[in-house]
């Protein structure tokens, strides 16, 4: 599903957070977005999603304006995001983590208990992606940070996104949870456009078809890893951020 | 308008004499609610402690001597009360809401029950000092003197309230943690005595407003109840940690009641949660309300 | 165990429950009247509470003013069986459609709000709710209450003896909480515990979360007009002071006690508060609100997560 923001804008007080961000993500691509901290990249989710309005702007989904529409409206439309630090139900399963978003999907939320079995093999099928299959019975509180982020990414992909959101998925993952990552995401169907915030630039080299980067609130470049890595303008954001 | 005026007038005053009262009891309890987050459901009982100290020192046919003695044992007790209803909170910092409500409520039902205990199931009547009783034509109509009076000691005591929390360094604190609790953490401040101060302030508060409505409330049992709850509306119509929002609430919530009573006796019940509906559909924080109340 | 049910709780164990309604339907035959009715004020009480736990333990909704259905639904009752039938289920179906829409009507407000708000909120409007108990004279009665209220009949045959009272009161019970356990292991359920959780994230996974805590509102409150309803089938007596603070007080102490979220726990915080209040109150010259307020205070210190918290606590 393509995605397409135009001229979008955010203030926070006198921080313009956003400021005239126009961006295009072909469908089935494997967008990344990088920046330095405070470049604008969580709130740009966040006005993708619905989470934030913009101030000016526009944002389409496949065609549609949805602008104005709620989160909860996107998110029928197709767009599902993993958060970058794990939202998750922290009293439930991980199995009942992944239920209640396969269900909000593709069952029906009855007032009657119900047996339902596709519910039960599409939430053992998503945690078993996600390499979670034998942990699907340990509750939220007990499973590790890498875990955590893993589920986080399972209850993306349950309610069958058709644009997934990852803010910084390999964030404090081991060096064998984050191939496990890559892997995933480089295996995940032509059907799902996948844009993703990642400041581990080697998860975003091997995974992107394109790289736009952020700066400042603005796009600084935006194109295929080749010409990106190769641009002295982003290593002198980059750089000038870290010193 | 002009003869509406001349009929409602005597509703109109008491409803500022209520407001009045009514905000020296809410500011307390707004400021502990923005500040401290925490829903202090022992305010009412506060406030009733307050009235009983008036029936007991200042009684029926009070001298200036045991008024004004009422006055200050009901404001040394509210800061005793405050400080260490703020000491049995402090550990449930970290705790739910619920945890907070049920210890307050806890205490209130010690109080008032005690209060009961002590003084017995019957309301006593309390009245004003001498010279305070009598009445005053006020634009042809014959009105209690007292309420004028605390009109008047009600808004002094707003703009006191309202010049330290806005203009003093002290009120400055107190109005960050209100905006931004975290932050004034982060900053290093360390605000634990301003969050015991604010508490035995309000307390304090609440305890003298239970003996200046004295005279109109007098002391009885459930009292306690009828007041926090009109306190409750007044925060949530003004806005959680303002001042403003409680003297605005309050004056509202004041003129809401009496003409309420006096106009539809039947329904002041409903025109209450009317107003308290009507108020929260068009501002959901209340109408100073920062952005405590919409947080999940 | 299947995703979707919750932890296996005691309630599952049918032989424990069987063995429960068992004991409980044979009271009357080893008490005296007045033991058996208090039993039943018990059973009527955990009604309540478990309807309460249902938004404070399941849904995260902690109400203030829970005990506003409840009076909603026994002065309802009341009214059908002195001014048309008490002729079961008649009473209890207008006090469930009673206590619902009374939350129907206050709930689109309260659910709006998020924590100490709701609070407030739920206490301001049960204390409204009250206060009309108190003026509206022609129908509540006002102060004195709604008295003469006719029993309950089965058919043309008044239920007057005690033990026949009781029975009643058991099997709307047994309905109720019934419904209430097969709710909350619904998918529905499994919604409201995500809401509880994590409510913005619910938002994201595209529930509409304001739409489900309404309809649990409204659904607890239903539960709770059909435990008004059978407080006035007991009691034959409602009082204002059946809609007030004090009563939803109490019963957030059952939950408390008992134990949030556990849906059985409530039961046994309720027969403690009725203990307390109606056996040992009574010795201390009706001064048992005073214990009250003392196990109030005890029970956050020392068992925030009440007598269930310890069982699930040494199950896990």
């Amino acid at each position: 599903m393509t995605l397409t923001c135009h001229g979008l804008r955010r203030r926070f007080g006198a921080l313009t957070a956003v400021d005239d961000v126009s961006l295009s993500v072909t469908a089935g691509a494997r967008h990344a977005l990088i920046g330095p901290n405070g470049a604008g990249k969580s709130t740009l989710f966040k006005l993708i999603t619905g989470l934030l309005r913009s101030d000016s702007g526009r944002v389409s989904l496949a065609g549609q304006d949805v602008t104005t529409a709620s989160e909860v409206r996107r998110c029928r439309l197709g767009i599902s995001q993993a958060m970058q630090h794990a939202s998750l139900f922290p009293t439930l399963s991980a199995a009942e983590n992944v239920t209640l978003a396969v269900r909000r999907h593709e069952g029906r939320i009855s007032w009657m208990p119900r047996r339902q079995p596709s519910i039960h093999a599409r939430t053992d099928e998503v945690l078993d992606q996600v390499g979670l299959a034998d942990r699907g019975r340990v509750q939220v509180g007990a499973l590790s940070h890498g875990e955590r982020k893993q589920l986080e990414v399972a209850l993306a992909l349950a309610c069958r996104p058709k644009l997934l959101l990852l803010d910084e998925p390999a964030a404090g993952m081991s060096a064998a949870e984050r191939a496990g990552l890559v892997a995933l995401i480089a295996g995940l169907p032509a059907e799902i456009t996948v844009l993703f915030v990642e400041h581990d630039l080697d998860v975003v080299f091997e995974l992107a078809d394109t790289v736009t980067v952020l700066n400042l609130g603005r796009v600084l470049l935006s194109g295929d890893p080749a010409a990106v890595r190769a641009s002295d303008e982003v290593r002198q954001a980059y750089l000038g951020g870290a010193r | 308008m002009g003869a509406w005026l001349d009929a409602n007038l005597v509703g109109v005053v008491n409803g500022f004499a209520i407001g009045f009262l009514l905000f020296i009891v809410a500011v307390g309890l707004s400021l502990v609610f923005g500040m401290m987050d925490v829903l202090n459901l022992a305010h009412g009982a506060i406030f009733l402690l307050g009235a009983y100290v008036g029936a007991a020192l200042a009684g029926g046919n009070p001298s200036w001597g045991g008024f004004l003695g009422a006055l200050g044992l009901s404001a040394l007790l509210g800061l005793a009360g405050g400080g260490a209803l703020s000491a049995m909170t402090e550990p449930l910092r970290k705790r739910s809401h619920l945890d907070q409500a049920l210890l307050t409520l806890g205490v209130t039902l010690v109080v008032a029950e005690t209060l009961v205990m002590v003084y017995g199931d019957d309301p006593l009547a309390v009245g004003a000092p001498p010279g305070l009783d009598g009445s005053v034509p006020v634009l042809g109509a014959f009105y209690p003197t007292y309420r004028l009076v605390l009109i008047g000691i009600g808004a002094v005591l707003a703009v006191l309230v309202y010049l330290v929390v806005e203009r003093t360094t002290l009120g400055a604190l107190v109005r960050a943690t209100v905006a931004d609790r975290d932050m004034v953490a982060a900053l290093g401040v360390d605000n634990r005595l301003i969050r015991v101060g604010v508490f035995a302030f309000g307390s304090m508060l609440a305890a003298v407003a239970g003996v200046l409505g004295g005279p109109i409330y007098g002391a009885r049992p459930g009292l306690d109840s009828t007041v926090l709850i009109l306190a409750l509306v007044v925060v949530v119509i003004g806005g959680l940690g303002s001042v403003r929002g409680a003297l605005l609430g309050a004056l509202v919530i004041g003129q809401v009641d009496s003409l309420g009573r006096t106009l539809f006796p039947d329904v002041a019940s409903f025109v209450l949660f009317g107003a308290l509906a009507l108020v929260l559909v068009v501002r959901p924080r209340g109408l100073f309300g920062g952005k405590l109340g919409v947080r999940s | 165990m299947t995703p979707a049910a919750p932890q296996p709780q005691r309630w599952a164990k049918p032989g424990v429950v069987a063995v429960v309604l068992v004991v409980l339907a044979s009271a009357p035959l080893f008490l005296a009247p007045f033991a058996t009715s208090t039993v039943s004020r018990i059973l009527v009480f955990g009604l309540l509470a478990v309807s309460l736990d249902l938004l404070v333990g399941i849904s995260g909704l902690p109400s203030l003013g829970h005990a506003a259905y409840f009076g909603v639904g026994a002065y309802a009752a009341g009214w059908v069986s002195i001014n048309v039938t008490s002729a079961i289920p008649v009473p209890l179906l207008v006090g469930a459609v009673a206590g619902a829409l009374g939350a129907a009507l206050t709930g689109w407000i309260t659910v709006r709000a998020h924590g100490v708000f709701f609070l407030m909120l739920t206490l301001a409007i049960g204390e409204l709710l009250h206060q009309l108990a108190h003026t509206w004279e022609p129908v509540t009665g006002g102060a004195n209450g709604m008295a003469g209220i006719p029993p309950a009949r089965v058919g043309d045959q008044p239920l007057v003896v005690s033990g026949y009272v009781h029975w009643y009161v058991l099997a709307a019970f047994a309905v109720g909480v019934a419904v209430v356990l097969v709710v909350s292991r619904s998918p529905f359920g499994l919604a409201l515990r995500g809401i509880r959780d994590n409510e913005p994230r619910m938002r994201a996974l595209g529930y509409p979360t304001r739409v489900y805590k309404y309809a649990v509102f409204v659904f607890a409150g239903s539960i709770a007009g059909m435990a008004g309803a059978l407080l006035a089938a007991q009691q034959r007596l409602v009082t204002p002071a059946d809609v007030g603070f004090a009563t939803a007080a109490l019963a957030l102490l059952a939950v408390v006690i008992g134990g949030v979220g556990t849906l059985w726990g409530p039961v046994i915080g309720a027969a403690l508060v009725i203990l307390i209040r109606d056996a040992i109150g009574p010795g201390l010259d009706g001064h048992g609100t005073l214990v009250l307020g003392l196990v109030f205070i005890a029970v956050v210190y020392v068992l925030p997560r009440g007598f269930g918290g310890l069982v699930s606590r040494r199950h896990r």
